[in-house]
């Protein structure tokens, strides 16, 4: 970013000198009251006006819909915390939340370390490397639906490249969507596809940001590119880490458009809901069963997944970092 | 850009010093391989859909999978477009309106809402600022879905762009990003001098912060942008097949025409199109909007 640029540039208009000193005439001195004090919260109010309807209402609402009953006919039940109760028993919730865990670990962890290894490949002195960077974050700019369109073709069962170019070396055709394993994979893949390149190019202003001098005195020490690699390089990491951990997380624990689009749009996730996530069931309670009250109490249940591992990523990569 | 290119350069004289660590900044045939591997994966998706996107139903099915494209693509787009269940044509103006109109208010309301953070004192700034930061972190779209749905259908708003609109303009982000960056970019004495001089409020934001956050609003817009043009849960819940927006279109062939993948990869094509030409545009801002954003978050 240039900053310098319009940074330094004065006011452009000259203000009239006649304001210059504040006259203590009563309008005026509304005028510059209403300036002074009451501008900022006139600066911030649109957001914090949307933030009450947008934010607010619907998560308030969210809690107070999940202690009632919806059914079709349209009675309204209170119910006190049997949606919750209810839902603790659903083998379908829980299949929805080891498939959204199972997605995420199986995403995340490669994706991490791919980017970490991409990112030292581009801290090195490249030609083109603007090119070269845009390259690697073109899957960015897909759309995701795009992206699942492409990749269920890809993975299609008798015309998709990845089962024609297993059968190479002399492997059966997979049905990709029939099987949990199999499924969780080629969405894994959809999500890496997109992600890596990007959680590449923040690793890579982590990297920028580390001291050049830390590796000069290693090398003096005698200390081999891949130990300063796990020595400095990750230690040093560890607040972007954090950040790209928690992004993952959110992002992952929150996945609704590949699964959905590799089912063609619908999300019960496969015929035997292998891979629906729980966004997906909440979708699907809320707007397929119109379950308003069971859909809002997974809504909640999502949050404290969300909390939960947020916490236990965070704990995890201090520790990775400390450690060293 | 400056502070990007800064650390290339101090590498480069590193490098020529005896002695150090210049090697490791030396890019090695590994380097190379890797970056072009990476580099083919990321456009191999890309480009296979123009391929299909060419060809008729009987070659994309053909085994082995065709790798060149072919000669249809402009009959397929016509399909597309003229498509009964899809209203494609209908689904990309309506992406066009939303993605817009939400890109220009939200950097609208970021900008000023970043200005009074970092520059003005108020009481209770810090802690309307950590609300912001909170927010950031709760899923609202999922959490909040159910609510938001039967808000607009007690406003009779459901299938209107206006119900996809609005919800989309709270973004934490924005402000986040642009309270860092108006800290960053506008000096305070610039605006105690302003404000010396007797300008307004109002004024100072318009003389004073506007022209010097521009990159920042810049960065904001363009991310803006691509999240809402590809968002798909809330406008398939809150739209209607008839008047949808270009994913959820996307999605209507996708549903009823599972099998006819040039129709469906034609769609795909052009919905990603103005993607595209925003990232060859603004690509290098894009690239320095996430960098800095990562070191300072």
């Amino acid at each position: 970013m240039s900053l310098h640029v319009d940074a330094g540039r004065p006011t452009r208009a000259p203000m009239p000198p006649g304001r210059r000193h504040v006259r203590p005439r009563s309008g005026r001195s509304f005028l510059t009251w209403l300036d002074l004090k009451a501008a900022p919260y006139l600066l911030v109010s649109p957001y914090y006006l949307l933030f009450l309807i947008f934010g607010l209402f619907p998560l308030g609402f969210t809690l107070y819909y999940s202690f009632f009953d919806y059914d079709l006919t349209g009675t309204v039940e209170w119910t006190g915390l049997g949606n919750y109760t209810a839902m603790l028993a659903d083998a379908d919730f829980w299949k929805a939340v080891v498939n959204t865990l199972a997605m995420f670990v199986i995403a995340t962890v490669p994706q991490i370390l791919l980017a970490l290894l991409l990112a030292n490949a581009l801290n090195k002195r490249i030609k083109f490397q603007l090119f070269v960077r845009l390259g690697v974050l073109l899957p960015l700019v897909t759309s995701v639906v795009a992206v699942a369109v492409v990749f269920t073709q890809l993975y299609g069962r008798d015309w998709g490249v990845v089962n024609w170019v297993l059968g190479w070396f002399g492997a059966d055709p997979i049905d990709w969507k029939a099987q949990r394993l199999p499924s969780w994979i080629a969405i894994a893949t959809m999500i890496d596809w997109r992600w890596t390149g990007y959680n590449a190019i923040i690793f890579l202003a982590g990297m920028q940001t580390i001291p050049k001098d830390l590796y000069e005195a290693a090398s003096i020490d005698g200390a081999s590119r891949r130990r300063q690699f796990w020595q400095i390089t990750i230690p040093m990491l560890r607040p972007t880490m954090i950040f790209v951990v928690l992004n993952s997380t959110i992002g992952g624990l929150t996945l609704f458009s590949e699964p959905t689009t590799f089912y063609n749009g619908n999300v019960h996730g496969g015929s035997d809901s292998q891979f629906q996530t729980v966004s997906m069931f909440i979708f699907e309670q809320g707007f397929r069963e119109f379950d308003y009250g069971y859909a809002s109490a997974a809504a909640w249940l999502l949050f404290l997944l969300i909390l939960v591992g947020s916490a236990i990523n965070f704990l995890l990569i201090r520790r990775i970092g400390g450690n060293k | 850009m400056t502070t990007l290119s800064a650390p290339a350069s101090t590498r480069r004289r590193r490098a020529k010093a005896p002695g150090g660590a210049s090697g490791l900044w030396t890019a090695t045939p590994m380097t190379r391989l890797i970056l072009a591997v990476t580099i083919i994966i990321s456009a191999f998706p890309l480009y296979y859909m123009i391929v299909i996107a060419s060809r008729t139903n009987t070659e994309a099915t053909d085994m082995p999978p065709p790798f060149l494209p072919g000669g249809n693509l402009g009959e397929n787009i016509q399909r597309v477009l003229t498509n009964p269940d899809a209203h494609y044509l209908a689904g990309l103006t309506n992406s066009l309106i939303i993605a817009a109109t939400v890109t220009v208010s939200v950097v609208l309301i970021s900008t000023f809402a970043g200005f009074a953070f970092a520059r003005l004192n108020f009481r209770g700034g810090k802690v309307l600022l950590l609300l912001v930061l909170l927010t950031m972190m709760v899923p609202l779209q999922q959490m909040g879905i159910v609510p938001l749905y039967r808000l607009m259908v007690s406003l009779e708003w459901v299938g209107s762009i206006k119900a996809v609109i609005l919800p989309y303009l709270l973004n934490g982000f924005g402000v986040f990003l642009m309270t860092q960056y108006t800290q960053q970019a506008v000096p305070n004495e610039l605006v105690e001098a302003a404000r010396v001089d007797g300008a307004s409020t109002l004024r100072i934001w318009f003389n004073v912060v506007l022209p010097a956050v521009r990159p920042g609003m810049a960065v904001l817009g363009i991310n803006t942008f691509m999240l809402i043009w590809n968002d798909f849960m809330w406008p398939l819940i809150v739209l209607t097949p008839d008047n949808p927006t270009v994913q959820v279109a996307i999605n209507s062939l996708n549903a009823k025409y599972g099998t006819d993948y040039v129709l469906i990869f034609s769609g795909t094509l052009m919905s990603i199109l103005p993607l595209i030409v925003v990232f060859i545009l603004f690509g290098r801002q894009i690239i320095g909007g996430l960098m800095e954003g990562a070191v300072k978050a």
